[in-house]
């Protein structure tokens, strides 16, 4: 099943919320490099998917995975694996900004700092400044690295997340909804951003919005009532959606 | 504990420290090697716990296990020199071999974080038990010397009986003897003199909350809240000499002046002063369940014309009676559980009497007087003091478990 | 014919009285707040109008002469001679210089009662042992007057009163105008006060053993308590699977914090002390008694402290690879430290205000000495107050007011400070 460009493979997954299955078996491959979008209606289970992917959803008390996922060939889901090493090759971005009350260099440092993946003070700073350098906010806050990382404006601050994630070196970025608490301004500059980034990383991202998805998607994977409806080039998806439940969502009958 | 255990003590610490420092500077050396050979760039899955995590996981190895050689040292005892020689190099032994057997392990595939956190949890867990741990020792320390104390004097005699005179049992003709332990007369001073503070303190500490939450303005509640929360912060001893030396006096010429004859320590004089030390507890609880109603029922109540105290009483006030209730029980359990001020203020003879300006004993006032001072622990004279303490701590621990569940449907209920 | 019924005179009546009811309702409101903050005032003017006047205390100045003959008459310095000399007959004779003409044993007796007997002779022993050259010389020192002394220059024993119902006599009382005019005996600030020990009298006793004993006490209850504490509020917020056993250790800590403290005494008495053979009186029991009293305040305040974080921050940190234990522990806990510290300074003041579990555990022992170590016999500041409030005379109330004023103090320091703390969080989120 493995191929070249495939990074996740992905059969039958289903999440259990105690008694209640929130996705009902799920086979989907995403490729590696490039954007996939997750989109939907509200508790289709597109964010609970994205979550399976770093096995963030192992947080919440009375939540099951079943089913495989597969990530270069390696089961995620291994017993033996700890989730500690998926996440960190495996890198999220919130809906809310969330960056540490500290300053914004330590924000970038706390990942590297805890895999301890640089050697020397001169190492830490040069990873800190490329990762800025490559979320596209160096220019920025270069000068004012000691300061907070939560007095940034909410865009820069998603960028900070971004930037956070990279310092790690992961393969894989998942982003939920990363743009809803944003201006279209910051959206913008989030979106070039993420076209940027998709050259080195393999991106997954849920949105909302359907325009989004469009704008910087290679693939789209529709979800409705915890099922995948469709899945293919995103063009196709907005042009020629093979579902009749995905026409009526993106045409905006259901949602 | 001996000089030479502080000494053991303090190499304990030393190996530990010595035992992290070792070997982290080796995982940190084969970590390096490893990511130069993977040529400059380390591949994480390649390494799983950070150096610091195999220094800990050696500490924690070596702590424990010098320490069990220490605690075996101490129980095979022994005195001298030699003894101290062989105990000492037992311990620098096990660590050293700790050490060097653990060094052994570091590499990239150990677990030394995933260890090291469950030592942590280990630990953590280790110290919410002592919480259960403290209940269970009072329980069984109560109960332990209750039973004593009941072997001599029948349970029913203690609980009904309506004569108390311990000290006169200390004569050994009387000891055992029917009557001198009857607690009634004991239980209804605590009760009188609860009922006093609880008449000072509920509607007083209610009305507080009342008006801070409801009318005050902010500028008011910066100033009067913290002023009324220095009345929780005075030690009780602090409400028990104001008692002794201004507010008892005050009673009884208060009392005298109209014509009444008061002894100095009066149910009175103590309920007060417990009133007062208790308002800020009612009131700050109470503000708590006054604030958790929404302020839809408020406005909802105000849209139809009603004024802001019509609200309270009839929309705010019903919605947080089971909070206010809860409130009072804490209090009551805090008023019957409170020692200084009734033992300086109350008086310690038993009295079976309604009349608040009467000097009455309480349970608390009795567990002191009976057990400070020259106590003899097989008398019953000291023993009753444990079964007053079971009585209070079941009866404060019934309102207590009460209390804290209704306040917590009620908040949930928000 | 609504519009009548609402503009009616009978509903005007009504809403008339409505308001009357309103207004009545907040003058209640009023009436409570001020019926709190009046006993508050009352509270305190009491307490400090009595103690004030503790911080100062009558001394008396004179030249002692350390005659040989008295003190050593065999001409030796050896310390166990110096150490038992007649140093009373010392003060004697400098205050019997003072007023030469008096004679009579009686009047004598009446004189050396100005001075505090056994301040005076403990101080010049305390000088000669330490440095015996000084015999044969004069010395000018400064010791306490007697109590009595001292309460009648500041004014508590009044010279109005019939001599029979004084415990100073007439004769006494111009003695110490004299004395007063001469510059003998002066007020100065009461070091004896903060310097010394527990004492029979009241001219030389101080808080300084029981702060001492308060001091150790709080430092072992807060090593005890704030590990527990907050170890307990990490296991149960973050670890703790929600099982039957997790809600008995909440229900237990939550009870805890609610047990009237006595019952802790009750325990540290069972347990410390008759089952385990641990000594009366030592600060290392009562700080161990304190520290169950106390965590449960300590791991209510850590983990609303905790619950106030923002889950994001610990979804960010495990999102970077960051451990769940790592995440709590290098996110979490710093963010909510200024709570956990809010609640330890609250829950340590507790701890210091307590009285009645050091009852328990014996510490109302006389201890007239300074203590070394935990584990020497001490009392602790309230019990001081306790013991004190017991005496009747005014020299005692003036002093127990003072500590009770010190005690004050400290408490309210330390309570303004974690108030301080917590609306300055409170203004920041």
């Amino acid at each position: 099943m493995t191929h070249d460009n495939i990074k996740f493979t992905c059969r039958d997954v289903r999440v259990h919320y105690g008694d209640f299955e929130a996705l009902h078996g799920i086979d989907i491959d995403i490729p590696d490099r490039g954007v996939t979008a997750f989109i939907g209606p509200s508790g289709c289970g597109k964010s609970t998917f994205l979550r399976t992917f770093n096995r963030m959803n192992d947080t919440i008390d009375g939540c099951r995975v079943s089913g495989k996922i597969h990530m270069d060939g390696q089961d995620i889901y291994d017993k033996n694996l700890d989730p500690v090493l998926l996440r960190a090759q495996v890198g999220m971005v919130f809906q809310k900004p969330n960056p540490f009350p500290k300053s914004i260099y330590d924000n970038v440092a706390y990942g590297p700092r805890i895999h301890g993946l640089t050697s020397s003070k001169a190492e830490l700073d040069a990873l800190v400044e490329k990762s800025l350098r490559r979320a596209g906010l160096w220019d920025e806050v270069k000068d004012r690295l000691k300061l907070s990382g939560t007095g940034l404006s909410g865009g820069q601050q998603q960028r900070l997340v971004i930037a956070r994630a990279i310092a790690v070196s992961p393969e894989v970025i998942l982003m939920d909804e990363p743009a809803s608490a944003l201006d279209p301004i910051a959206t913008a500059k989030l979106e070039a951003l993420i076209e940027e980034l998709k050259e080195r990383y393999c991106i997954i991202i849920v949105t909302h919005s359907m325009a989004q998805a469009a704008r910087v998607s290679d693939k789209t994977a529709f979800f409705y009532m915890g099922d995948l409806i469709e899945y293919d080039v995103t063009e196709k998806i907005f042009t020629n959606p093979g579902n009749s439940r995905t026409q009526d969502y993106i045409t905006g009958r259901t949602g | 504990m001996s000089q030479v255990s502080i000494y053991m003590m303090l190499l304990i610490a030393v190996l530990t420290v010595s035992g992290y420092v070792y070997n982290r500077s080796s995982a940190l050396t084969k970590f390096k090697q490893a990511r130069a050979a993977a040529g400059g760039k380390l591949v994480m899955s390649a390494w799983h716990s950070q150096a610091s995590y195999h220094g800990y996981f050696t500490a924690w190895i070596v702590a424990l296990s010098t320490f069990a050689v220490f605690i075996i040292g101490l129980f095979i005892g022994g005195s001298g020199t030699g003894f101290n020689a062989l105990w000492l190099g037992a311990i620098i032994i096990t660590a050293l071999a700790v050490i060097i057997f653990t060094g052994r392990q570091v590499s990239g595939k150990f677990r030394a974080r995933t260890y090291v956190e469950r030592f942590i949890k280990g630990l953590l867990i280790g110290l919410s038990v002592i919480a259960v741990l403290t209940t269970l020792g009072i329980i069984a320390s109560l109960l332990f010397e209750s039973l004593r104390f009941f072997k001599e004097v029948p349970f029913m005699d203690f609980l009904f009986g309506l004569q108390w005179s311990p000290q006169t049992a200390m004569r050994a003709d009387q000891v055992g003897q029917s009557g001198s332990f009857g607690a009634i007369p004991v239980f209804a001073g605590t009760f009188l003199i609860m009922l006093v503070a609880m008449t000072i303190a509920g509607p007083i500490g209610l009305m507080i909350a009342i008006y801070l939450t409801e009318y005050a303005s902010s500028g008011v509640r910066k100033w009067v809240k913290p002023a009324i929360e220095i009345l929780a912060g005075v030690p009780t001893v602090v409400y028990g000499f104001f008692a002794l030396l201004t507010f008892a006096p005050f009673v009884r010429g208060f009392a005298e002046s109209l014509g009444f004859s008061v002894p100095t320590q009066s149910a009175l004089a103590a309920g007060v002063v417990m009133g007062v030390m208790i308002i800020p507890f009612v009131s700050s609880l109470s503000s708590d369940v006054i604030n958790a109603v929404p302020q839809t029922l408020r406005d909802g109540s105000a849209a139809l014309g009603a004024t802001k105290s019509e609200t309270m009483k009839q929309v705010v006030f019903t919605a947080a009676l089971p909070g206010i209730i809860g409130a009072f029980m804490l209090a009551i359990s805090r008023a019957i559980g409170e020692t200084m001020i009734v033992y300086m203020a109350a008086g310690k003879a038993a009295n079976l009497t309604g009349n608040p300006f009467e000097a009455v004993t309480t349970v608390t006032v009795q567990i002191v007087a009976l057990l400070t001072g020259d106590s003899d622990f097989d008398s019953p004279k000291t023993l009753v003091a444990f079964a007053l303490g079971l009585v209070l701590f079941v009866i404060t621990l019934l309102l207590n478990v009460v209390a804290l569940t209704v306040v917590r449907r009620y908040r949930a209920k928000y | 014919m609504t519009e009548t019924t609402l503009t009616s005179e009978a509903a005007l009546k009504r809403l008339k009285k409505r308001r009357g009811k309103e207004w009545r309702f907040r003058l209640w409101g009023r009436a409570s707040i001020a019926f709190a903050l009046a006993a508050l005032a009352w509270l305190l003017f009491s307490i400090v109008g009595t103690g004030y006047t503790a911080f100062q205390q009558h001394f008396m100045r004179m030249d002692f002469q350390l005659t040989e003959s008295v003190l050593a008459p065999d001409g030796t310095r050896d310390p166990e001679i110096l150490r038992g000399a007649n140093y009373r007959k010392i003060v004697q004779t400098t205050l019997y210089e003072q007023f030469p003409e008096v004679t009579g044993r009686k009047d004598k007796q009446e004189l050396f009662a100005l001075v505090s007997a056994s301040g005076a002779t403990n101080y010049l022993r305390q000088l000669v042992y330490k440095n015996p050259d000084l015999i044969g010389k004069t010395v000018t020192v400064t010791v306490p007057a007697s109590d009595q002394i001292d309460q009648l220059l500041k004014g508590y024993i009044k010279r109005d009163t019939p001599e029979s119902r004084r415990k100073v006599s007439n004769q006494q009382i111009v003695w110490a105008d004299i004395l007063k005019e001469r510059g003998v005996i002066k007020k100065k600030f009461n070091r004896i006060l903060f310097m010394n020990p527990d004492s029979r009298d009241p001219e030389l006793a101080g808080i300084a053993g029981a702060a001492v004993g308060s001091l150790m006490i709080l430092v072992v209850a807060f090593v005890l308590a704030f590990p527990i504490g907050v170890g307990s509020a990490i296991y149960l917020d973050e670890f703790a699977p929600k099982n039957k056993f997790t809600d008995f250790i909440e229900i237990n800590i939550n009870n805890l914090a609610a047990v009237p403290s006595i019952v802790f005494g009750l325990l540290g008495l069972a347990v410390f002390l008759n089952f385990m053979g641990m000594p009366r009186s030592l600060p290392i029991v009562g700080g161990m008694v304190l520290a169950l009293r106390v965590f449960p305040t300590i791991t209510i305040a850590t983990r609303s402290a905790m619950q106030g974080v923002s889950p994001s921050i610990v979804d960010g940190a495990l999102s970077l690879g960051a451990s769940h234990t790592q995440a709590v522990f290098q996110q979490k806990l710093p963010l909510a430290a200024p709570g956990i510290l809010t609640g330890s300074i609250i829950g340590m003041a507790q701890a210091l205000g307590e009285t009645a579990p050091l009852l328990m555990i014996g510490m109302v022992a006389f201890v007239t000495e300074v203590p070394n170590s935990i584990t020497e016999p001490a009392t602790a500041l309230p019990v001081q107050i306790f013991l004190w409030s017991d005496s009747a005379e005014r020299a005692w109330a003036e002093r127990t007011s003072a500590a009770i004023i010190v005690l004050l103090v400290v408490l309210i320091t330390m309570n303004g400070f974690a108030i301080w703390l917590r609306n300055r969080l409170e203004t920041r989120r």
